[in-house]
Formats: structure tokens, sequence, C-alpha cells
């Protein structure tokens, strides 16, 4: 293991941790990723019995900077709303860990990567990796930190695939679960909404079958249509209705033209540009991908309750009423397979009309339900709150 | 009809009454310390509280309102937001020691499933209820020749939650017919007294305004 410099990023060194090949994260598509560097961001301080340490999933297009300012786009942490001194996510408390995915380009290994094998990076011969490659490469980072045992890991909607993975996977390593507006399988739907994204992006001729980074050039226009239509996807009709209604950008009548006459348009299109300034376009067709394929059951028979036969974790499970991406039937699914399995869970439906991004917002029910679960969990646990162990 | 298996019943709850409900404190007085409890229709989770409180125990509960599922989270209590209508059939078999319905029977659409679901995850189940075979119930009946409304059935007939109202008498009958047993049975007069453990059954069900029944699965299950 060696510090070594992000993979994709300009200007910013991220905390990494390089595992040679001696140590390879053999993904589940029969792939070999070696060297391997996860970055990552850490909040807070490990207490002396090593007990008080949570794991921060982040979503799609996330990043390990899930509170402060990132270093990238100069804003806020993803989940500046939960994590900071007296926060539910409190860091006075607890040691917090905030790891970017594999396939990922804030310093993970993903496609931008170099191919040791051939010395030019990766592209589309990365190879394909699920959510449970994520959660092996957060197990040995959080092996590396010296953490035996978590005492939460939680996340939304990506995030929380990787939260019930972590759970199936690693019970013994899981002492509270927070999965958040996600799903214990892929929709269909949800496939849709990703496929339109990645031919989006396929369909930039800068995209050059995934070769643009040796070509210098960058998808930029595929991309940003991809973050478009997803980025509807994590509103809700009312909030869209809400925030810009039919109104009009700048001007008193319609052009009657293809300029951006609504605000929505403009939303949407400043959406699609920031979005590509931080985000590598290789990296969203293999996060994507990784999503489309979890489904947590067929790994366990076709049972969900068999994933979490007999543990000993503690659950909450949380979804938001206008979220339509992952909605709360989805969350109902894995409260009944908890259930089954004899599981400690909670679960809150959260009446929000912000969509499935409500969990990234300042949602003072969610807060409250968060700050809650992780007190009752702290106290069984044995955490003071200065984060000291009694 | 059987009663006497609820002779053993206490006088006065052995906790201090310092709960608002009179049946939460006669619930927690019959649940074993450390046991694994699963309160169906818990409200806020007061019960829930006081149990972990007072006895240790391991609780979940099943609430149908928004409300009271944000509250008891909030509370840290394990609570998932389910209808014990329809949500029962997920949990299995011996999952708890004490499945607990307080003052929800007459609540559900299938009194009977329920009871039935409650004596197959647990061993044993209690249950509290309002008894429409009061006294001034069926006084109120009989001469003013209006549905009741009293203290523990405080709704009009047209906007009441309760649907399926039995007296001691009928749920006395119905557990025989889950070949269930009654291990313990109070029932409680207006101002909270226990009816005399030596009284017949039909004075439980005359002068009992509630009652709180510790059920035990039988080997008759049917």
């Amino acid at each position: 293991m060696s510090e070594a410099r992000p993979a994709c990023s300009e200007g910013f060194t991220p905390k990494t941790v390089v595992f040679q090949p001696d140590r390879p994260l053999l993904t589940d598509g029969g792939g070999r990723i070696a060297p391997l560097a996860v970055a990552y961001e850490t909040y807070g301080a490990l207490n002396a019995a090593r007990s008080n340490a949570i794991l921060l999933c982040h979503a799609l297009t996330g990043d390990q900077y899930a509170a402060g300012v990132n270093p990238v786009t100069g804003k806020t942490g993803w989940w500046e709303a939960m994590v900071g001194p007296g926060k539910p996510f409190d860091t006075n408390r607890y040691f917090l860990i905030c790891s970017n995915v594999v396939g990922g380009c804030m310093g993970t290994t993903g496609p931008a990567s170099i191919n040791p094998t051939t010395g030019k990076p990766y592209g589309v011969d990365f190879p394909v990796v699920t959510i449970r490659d994520m959660v092996r490469a957060q197990a040995m980072l959080i092996d590396h930190l010296g953490v035996e045992t978590l005492f939460c890991v939680a996340g939304g909607s990506m995030g929380g695939m990787q939260v019930l993975q972590w759970a199936a996977s690693y019970p013994e390593r899981v002492f509270s679960a927070m999965p958040i507006a996600t799903a214990a399988k892929h929709s269909a739907q949800n496939i849709a909404f990703h496929e339109v994204g990645r031919q989006a992006v396929m369909a930039d001729p800068d995209w050059r079958s995934g070769r643009y980074q040796e070509q210098g050039v960058r998808p930029e226009k595929g991309l940003a249509v991809a973050r478009m239509s997803a980025h509807i996807t994590y509103l809700s009709e009312a909030a869209l209705q809400r925030k810009f209604g039919r109104k009009l950008q700048d001007r008193s009548a319609p052009t009657f033209s293809f300029d951006a006459d609504f605000q929505v348009e403009n939303y949407l299109r400043y959406q699609g540009l920031a979005f590509v300034e931080r985000f590598d376009a290789n990296s969203y067709l293999f996060v994507t991908r990784a999503c489309d394929y979890f489904d947590l059951a067929a790994d366990y028979g076709g049972s969900l309750a068999m994933a979490f036969k007999d543990t000993k974790t503690r659950f909450c499970v949380v979804s938001f009423t206008s979220d339509w991406l992952y909605p709360t039937s989805d969350s109902r699914a894995i409260v009944h397979a908890l259930n089954a399995g004899g599981a400690s869970v909670s679960f809150v439906e959260i009446e929000s009309d912000k969509g499935h991004d409500a969990f990234l917002l300042h949602e003072p029910m969610f807060i409250a339900t968060t700050r809650g679960f992780l007190d009752s969990a702290a106290d069984a646990r044995g955490l003071a709150p200065d984060g000291t162990s009694k | 009809m059987n009663v006497t298996s609820a002779a053993n019943a206490p006088e006065r709850p052995a906790q201090p009454l310092d709960q608002p409900r009179l049946d939460l404190a006669v619930i927690a007085e019959m649940v074993a310390p450390g046991a694994r409890v699963l309160d169906v229709g818990c409200g806020d989770g007061a019960l829930l509280k006081l149990l972990a409180q007072k006895k240790g125990v391991d609780g979940r509960g099943v609430e149908l309102s928004q409300r009271g599922v944000n509250e008891c989270v909030a509370k840290g209590l394990s609570v998932i937001q389910g209808d014990a209508d329809t949500d029962l059939s997920d949990y299995p078999d011996d999952g708890f020691d004490y499945v607990i319905l307080s003052q929800t029977l007459q609540a559900t659409r299938r009194p009977r499933a329920a009871l039935a679901n409650m004596l197959r995850i647990g061993r044993r189940a209690i249950i509290s209820f309002p008894n429409f075979g009061y006294w001034r119930v069926r006084a109120q009946l009989a001469f003013s020749g209006r549905m009741p409304v009293t203290g523990r059935l405080d709704y009009h007939w047209h906007d009441t939650p309760n649907i399926h109202l039995c007296t001691i008498r009928d749920f006395v009958e119905i557990v025989d017919e889950l070949g269930a047993h009654i291990e313990r049975g109070v029932a409680f007069d207006r101002a909270g007294a226990p009816i005399r453990f030596s009284a017949p059954w039909w004075v439980w069900n005359f002068f009992g305004e509630q009652a709180v029944f510790l059920l035990e699965r039988g080997d008759r299950r049917r």
C-alpha cells in the first residue's frame, strides 16, 4: 500500500490508499483490478475502542466529500444537512468514513485510471463492477483504517444498496444500518432510465467508443443529456411545479424557437453543464451499470429474507412519499424480508414532496428519525456523547 | 366457557400506575423480564418504552399511523409502519415471546385472523379491549335506543374506527375456538379497579369496562 496521485482529478489530492497487485480486487464479473486506489475522506475521530466508526455510502454521482467543502466543486458536501458537530451523524461522537466507489472518478480506481497492462486509461475495458464489488473495496479500506466493526453503515439511493449489501455480506461487521430511499433490486423502470443516460453518452461523437481520453476530447453533450434526464427522476412533479411551473426565463413571451424559454429548461441545462465539470462519462456508464445489476435476493436463492437471516444488525429503513424512483413499496419489500429474518427493524416513510432527492435535503422528520435511531443504537453500543466507549 | 384460569389475576397491578392508560401497566406486569415482544398497534410507543424501562424487553412495534411510527423511531424504538390485518402474515412463526394488541382488536377487519396470527408469531398473546358487555354500554343501547358512547368507546357510530366490538364473553369464546388457553385475565370497572377475582364470569362481563387477557397458544391450534 502506498499513497498515490488521484486517477482522474486535477489539482487536488484526496486521501488515498493503494492496494498493490498482491491484493487485487476480484470482481463479480470475473475481472481483476490491481492496483486498486481507494480515495476517501474522514470526519471526527476514531475512539480508543474503535467502536464509533460510521461508513457513509454515496449515491450514484456522489463522492467522498459528504461534509465540509468539496475541493473540486467548491460546494458543500452532499450530506451537509446530516453530517457535522451536533448533527445526526455527529462528528463529535462518531468517526465518519466516506470513500469514492470503485468505478468512480474522484481518486478511486475507475475507467479513467491507467490500465497497468496497456499503460493507457482503462476506458470501457475497465471491469464491469457491481454494488458488491464496491462494498468489497470499502471493506478493504476499513481494514486498512483498523476498523473491525462499523457502528453504522448509512446511505441513500445507490448508497442504500451498498448498505444492504454490507449487512448481507458482513453481518458481523455492521452494528446498525440505514438504507435510505433505496431498493433491494433495481426495477425495470430504473434500468430503463439508466439506459437512456448511457445511450446519450455513447451517442455523443466525442465518446469515441470510450477512448475519448486518449484522443483529448470529452463527450460532454451526451453526459449532460444523461444528467438532465436523470435529474428529472430525482425530483417530484410537485417540487418541479412549485419551483418552476411554466415560468419563462428572462423573457415575457415565448420565442417560438428551441431556446430555453422555460425556467425548467434553463435549470436542467445548468445541471447538465455543472455535472460534466465534475464527472467522467465512462464512470457514469459503470456506476449506472452497477446499480442495474443489483438484485440482492438473487444472490440468496431468490429470497431476500435469506440475505438477512439471523442478522444481529439493527436496521432503520427510510423512504419518502414523493420518491417515484425508489418508491416506498421498494422499502417495504426490504422491511418484510428483515421481519421474516427476525431482524430489529424500524421503518419510516417520511412525508415530503421533494422526491428522491429528499434524503439530501433539510427534512426535519428525516433528521429526527436519523437522530433517534443513531442515539438509541449508540446507547446499545455503549457510546458516550463524546464518542468514548462507556 | 372457562374463565377460572383467570382467577390468578392480581388484585392490583404490581407496577405503580404512572401511566395514563391503565391497561398498559397491567400488560407490562404480565410480560416476563427480558422477553421478545411485538406490540401491534403500538401508537406512540408508550408501552414499548415502559416495557424496555421496567422489564428490559427486546421490543418491536407495528403501527398504522405515520405520526405514531415517526414518534417511536425518534424515541429509538424499533417500529415499522404496518397494518395488523395485512402485515402480521409477514412475520415468521415463534418470532416473539409475546405479541401484544392493546385497544386495537376492535379496529381490525378480521379479528379472528389477527388473533390466530398473534398466537402463531408468539407463544403468548396479550390483548386488551373495551368490553361491549359493560352495563353502561348495555344500558345506553337498551334505554336510550342509541349506539353507546362511553369513556372507552368515545366515538359516534358514524366516525368510529371500532368496527368489531365484542364482549368479554365473546372474547373468551373465540379464544376457546382458537384452541388457546387464558393464562390470566383482568377486567376493570369504570374507576379502574379490578373486578373481584372470585366473581363469576357474568359479573366480569357486566361490570368490566375493559379487559386484559394473557393467552397461551394451545395444542389444539386450528
